[in-house]
């Protein structure tokens, strides 16, 4: 297909790109092709880029490329979440490092078009919300509003605060055959993708950097820049301007860009129960208290923001927010009630929404859609059905958009009657063949091949008017000749690399300029920290039983070591009351078994996330991961134990590695601390109660549940004994095992919290219980004396444990007793 | 001058207790509140007042968005007792007589309801509001069909929403504690069995899937006494009915537990397009564990 001794001058490039590159591209007469001319030419803009990716051998580049392309992606985590699932099953980002490119000409009609849009919709929304004079006119039908799920009465009469109802805008756009770019869906709710879009140009930025430098790529960060600056705006002079992302969680499909989009944008990353509303007023539950915030970039949809006044049972929303919005409080990005808009039944009638709010035409046209709820209409569509494409009108139906023309026999006759049965709840949109573009194919023969593409378009409201992000995410079909593009079927992304002649608003000048600015510690969200005190825990729980129940495995010689040892397990709930030591790992019946706090272990790693290496999540989903997959055979459980102490031991390792060592970080600490202080006391408390306390077989069990038999072993020259070993694991200050260490280290820690949030220490018993040596010796002879002085000194280190008990209650009554109760909402 | 007005009237006293108790304590709560009876030609409220215990922390006022008074309510000291008390005297006057015959056809009154690329009249817009559905009332061809009896081609509506207050009627038997607000509709409609919010819900429903306009109203029916021996179901409690979009007239309301048309036995409070627009107490709290719910409405004739 590509000619070859061609001597015409503009089609010279061509000559130069190394043979069977673009073999496997094949231009299809039915689409607008991107990068070839109708003659099958490379269009003169593509030139450069095909060019620099020939130049060398051109499989060596596409495999270097997509090498890197995978690198980047893994080592930056960017997932996609196909379906909720709290084992990690997100998926890479896919991502095709041949970016799109789009002239500065073709990119003028779709910045104004889109920016054109955007202003529209939002002059929709004040009237829907507001006097709905277009309701009245006939301008719009009142179904396509009050039909609706997202259409929010209480919103009604509603202004919302800072301005606009779209702060930022999406529109989903598709090249037609004749050219043209069309209006496929607008995305007024919470649209999505523009954090991978910037991720995307970040990774492309690497794998491409020459041939961005070369051809003038227009920078897409200062638009970020701009949202951020925005969101803010309404905020006046001496408030502490505070804003947020409103995310459901980790399970929802697109968190890592809400992660990602709130490190970028410098906001806090929270969750609906990390805010309370007071007053008609916001706040973000802090370790240092209320704060106030000002603004809210939400991820959550409409009738999930506020159990109160919209869903009763969502748990995801901030109850009193939509007050707070009535009252001017706070600013949602993009307004409560926006997501009315999208429906395809809207398309239709735009241009008369134009005419008659804005007095302009659309610069970009929709793809031509029937709303079958005019009589006319929907005779059109079914006389037509084979050439559309039926929709729902509304996101809560159930139905699957369907090619008419696939629909045969019973089930086309039960969509017809569908269609006349209800028909204002159905749209029909003409079928659009979707332009191609090449990308590099990631498996078999390397070369360029065509695929199907359509892009979304950002526009933000700012005070000069809308801004449109000179870029954009570009979705790729999974195949050739398949013209749906979706994430969630596995489709792929591109860049869009919109071109420029102009110097300064090319790359060159501002490379590596950087957006980031981090939330102030302070407005760590307390939920957070609360997961991260838990986590430590846990983490210490799992390594503090796992080395009990090793340690017990191992004395299995010894018949009266044995039965104490495994006495001892039970009575901490390693081993279930009727379990065995072999089993007592995987024992699902027991709440208290290390596969249950393995699992509380990766729950709370789950919850926070956003703060943890990408090292430490691998770690986690490893041990989980290992710890499933594994059976309960006998000789597998020492191996199983020994391989999860240093997974965990490798966790505690990276938290203090790779960690900001902020608050959070801080009571992840004492969380570790106390948990080691509490198990280590319990046990020997345990120990000093028993009959056989003082055999050396039993103190040697002990110290190495301990891990320190060697630390005994250099300290002291006596074989293992009573007096040395509590010598060692209560009084030792320099021990990380003994509990005078830990005593001392929350101590420590605790001030520092306290002097950082500028508050009072929490208290807790600050004195370290003594023990003289007399005391030791006493313990360690036979007879009822020693005896007694023993059950002393059980007691005494059984207070530490409660102590450390109590403080891990004062801490969360002090810190998270407002996030740690459930909400209900309750109607009569 | 108020003797004018209520000349005539039936005068009632309402007292409408809720009463909360937590097993722990609520540590935060927001509260909104429908329980002021909104205006209109046939009612008149002539005192109203709302206590609440414990002490609000902030109390508010508002309009919703179908025009019923919503009062806010605000706690943030902890309580394990949260008592609401709602009281009023209300004056009701007779409605005039709608012939069922005089309305219009049941397809007309839905047709006219539609788009057909003009502005509708003020009062059909107003109507649109109630025809879609929401939240609690889905449409379905199931309600379509179970209705299909009392929709004959060219009946006039409001006859059809008789006939089908009176299937309802004699459909579903009245069982309070069987159902709950979250009970799904087709199944109250299989087990046939439910109260008031039900039995409205589901007039509601059959209306809505044939295109036509219905309300949701909530308030207060008139209790049996000892020398009123004809009592209505309902009374103790708050009470639902349906109110339906019969042009040329107008709304006009129906009661399918009890199946007759309001008059002077129902004092409205709230209507919306189902029950969780204007749920009498609705809140969000923080805290509070387990709790146990009594609600307690006493409705009484004042002798004129």
């Amino acid at each position: 297909m590509i000619p070859s001794g061609d001597t015409d001058e503009a089609k010279a490039p061509q000559a130069s790109l190394a043979p069977g590159a673009l073999a496997a591209y094949v231009a299809d007469p039915d689409r607008f092709d991107e990068l070839l001319e109708t003659d099958e030419s490379v269009r003169p803009h593509w030139r450069p880029l095909i060019q620099q990716l020939t130049r060398d051998d051109p499989r060596t580049v596409a495999r270097k490329g997509l090498q890197l392309t995978r690198r980047l992606i893994a080592e930056n985590g960017v997932t996609y979440n196909v379906y909720a699932d709290p084992q990690g099953t997100d998926r890479p980002w896919a991502l095709d490092p041949v970016p799109l490119l789009l002239t500065r000409h073709e990119w003028h009609t779709i910045e104004a078009g889109v920016a054109q849009r955007a202003r529209l919709l939002d002059a929709l929304l004040a009237d829907l919300y507001g006097p709905q004079r277009l309701l009245a006119e006939g301008i719009v039908p009142c179904e396509l509003a009050f039909g609706h799920p997202n259409f929010l009465w209480p919103c009604h009469g509603l202004v919302p605060r800072g301005g606009p109802w779209l702060h930022v805008y999406a529109a989903d756009l598709a090249r037609a055959p004749d050219g043209r770019w069309w209006v496929l869906a607008d995305r007024t709710q919470a649209p999505s993708g523009a954090g991978y879009a910037l991720e995307n140009r970040e990774i492309v930025e690497q794998v491409l950097p020459d041939a961005m430098r070369e051809l003038g790529v227009r920078r897409i960060s200062g638009f970020f820049g701009e949202l951020r600056e925005q969101l803010l705006s309404h905020v006046k002079d001496g408030d502490h301007p505070l804003a947020v992302i409103l995310t459901p969680g980790p399970f929802n499909e697109t968190y890592f860009e809400h992660a990602y989009l709130a490190r970028q944008l410098g906001l806090t990353l929270v969750e609906g129960s990390d805010l309370t509303v007071r007053e008609d007023t916001v706040y973000l539950k802090t370790l240092a208290g209320l704060k106030r915030v000002h603004t809210i970039l939400r991820r959550l949809d409409d009738d999930y923001c506020d159990p109160l006044e919209l869903r009763g049972d969502s748990a995801l929303g901030v109850p009193g927010l939509l007050g707070a919005v009535r009252a001017g409080r706070v600013a949602l990005a993009n307004a409560l009630g926006t997501g009315v808009l999208e429906s395809a039944a809207w398309l239709g009638f735009l241009p008369g929404v134009a005419e008659r709010l804005l007095g302009e035409s659309l610069i970009l046209p929709s793809v031509a859609t029937w709303w079958c709820g005019e009589r006319p209409a929907l005779d059109y569509v079914l006389a037509h059905l084979d050439d559309l494409v039926i929709k729902p009108a509304y996101p809560n139906q159930r139905f699957e958009p369907v090619f008419g023309r696939a629909l045969q026999g019973e089930v086309r006759a039960r969509v017809i009657q569908r269609l006349k049965a209800r028909p204002y709840a159905y749209v029909a949109q003409e079928r659009v063949a979707l332009s191609q573009a090449p990308v590099w194919r990631p498996h078999g023969v390397l070369g360029f091949a065509a695929r199907a593409v359509s892009i979304r378009t950002y526009a933000i409201a700012t005070a000069t008017g809308r801004r449109v992000m000179p870029g954009g995410l570009a979705r790729v079909a999974t195949d050739t000749a398949v013209d749906v593009v979706s994430t969630q079927r596995g489709g792929g992304s591109k860049d869009i690399w919109v071109l420029s002649t102009d110097a300064d608003e090319s790359t060159s000048a501002q490379t590596g300029r950087s957006l980031r600015s981090s939330p102030r510690h302070h407005d760590i969200p307390s939920r957070l920290v609360e997961n991260l005190y838990w986590l430590g825990r846990y983490t210490v729980r799992c390594e503090d039983k796992s080395r009990l129940l090793r340690a017990t495995l191992a004395t299995r010689a010894d018949e009266s070591v044995w039965r104490s040892a495994i006495a001892v397990c039970r009575k901490l709930g390693v081993i279930a009351a009727d379990g065995q030591p072999a089993t007592a790992l995987h024992d699902d019946r027991n709440p208290q078994s290390i596969i249950a706090d393995v699992r509380r272990l990766a729950w709370c790693a789950s919850q926070v996330r956003t703060r943890l290496s990408s090292g430490y999540w691998r770690a986690v989903s490893d041990i989980q991961r290992r710890l499933q997959e594994s059976t309960a055979v006998r000789g597998e459980v020492r191996d199983l134990l020994d391989h999860l102490l240093l997974s965990l031991a490798a966790l505690a390792g990276f938290a203090f590695d790779d960690m900001t060592q902020d608050e959070g970080w801080r009571l992840l600490r004492v969380g570790r601390r106390l948990e080691r202080l509490q198990f280590a006391a319990t046990l020997l408390a345990q120990h000093l109660a028993s009959d056989t306390a003082i055999r050396q077989e039993h103190i040697e069990w002990l110290l190495e549940a301990y891990d320190s038999v060697r630390v005994y072993r250099s300290r002291y020259v006596v074989a293992p004994r009573l007096g040395p070993m509590l010598d060692l694991l209560v009084r030792d200050a320099e021990h990380p095992r003994a509990l005078a260490f830990q005593w001392h280290a929350i101590s420590r820690d605790l001030a520092a919290v306290a002097r950082s949030l500028g508050g009072s220490e929490t208290s807790w018993a600050r004195q370290m219980p003594i023990i003289t040596d007399e005391e030791l010796a006493q313990v360690e002879s036979d007879g009822a004396e020693a005896r007694e002085a023993r059950r002393l000194m059980a007691e005494r280190v059984r207070a530490l444990s409660e102590a450390a008990a109590q403080l891990s209650d004062r801490l969360s009554l002090r810190h998270f007793s407002h996030i740690s109760l459930d909400t209900h909402t309750l109607a009569t | 001058m108020n003797d004018r007005s209520t000349r005539g009237a039936t005068r009632y006293q309402v007292r409408h207790e809720t009463a909360y108790r937590y097993g722990a304590d609520v540590v935060h709560s927001h509260q909104l509140l429908h329980l002021v009876p909104r205006p209109s030609a046939f009612q008149q409220c002539l005192e109203h007042e709302i206590t609440v215990s414990p002490a609000s922390f902030r109390r508010r006022n508002e309009i919703d968005a179908f025009g019923n008074l919503v009062t806010r309510v605000e706690f943030e000291h902890p309580h394990r007792e949260l008592i609401v008390t709602s009281r009023m005297e209300i004056d009701l006057h007779g409605r005039p007589t709608i012939l069922a015959a005089d309305t219009l056809t049941w397809e007309r009154a839905a047709a006219d309801l539609g788009y057909r690329g003009s502005g509708p009249p003020r009062e059909a817009l107003e109507a649109c509001r109630f025809r879609h559905e929401s939240p609690y009332v889905r449409i379905k061809r199931l309600f379509t069909e179970y209705a299909a009896e009392c929709f004959p081609r060219g009946r006039p509506i409001l006859a059809c929403a008789e006939a089908l207050m009176t299937k309802l009627h004699r459909d579903i038997r009245y069982a309070p504690g069987e159902t709950t607000i979250s009970t799904p509709l087709p199944e109250v409609l299989k087990n046939r069995r439910g109260v008031c919010q039900d039995f409205a819900h589901l007039m509601i429903a059959c209306l809505r899937s044939r295109g036509l306009a219905a309300r949701y109203v909530s308030g207060y029916v008139r209790q049996t006494t000892g020398d009123d021996a004809e009592g209505l179901v309902g009374a103790g409690a708050s009470h639902a009915w349906v109110s339906v979009y019969a042009p040329p007239h107008g709304w006009v309301e129906l009661d399918p537990t009890n199946d007759t048309y309001v008059g002077t036995d129902h004092i409205s409070v709230a209507w919306g397009r189902d029950f969780g627009d204007v749920s009498p107490l609705r809140g969000v709290i923080l805290g509070g564990g387990s709790h146990a719910l009594s609600v307690a409405v006493t409705v009484q004739r004042l002798a004129r």
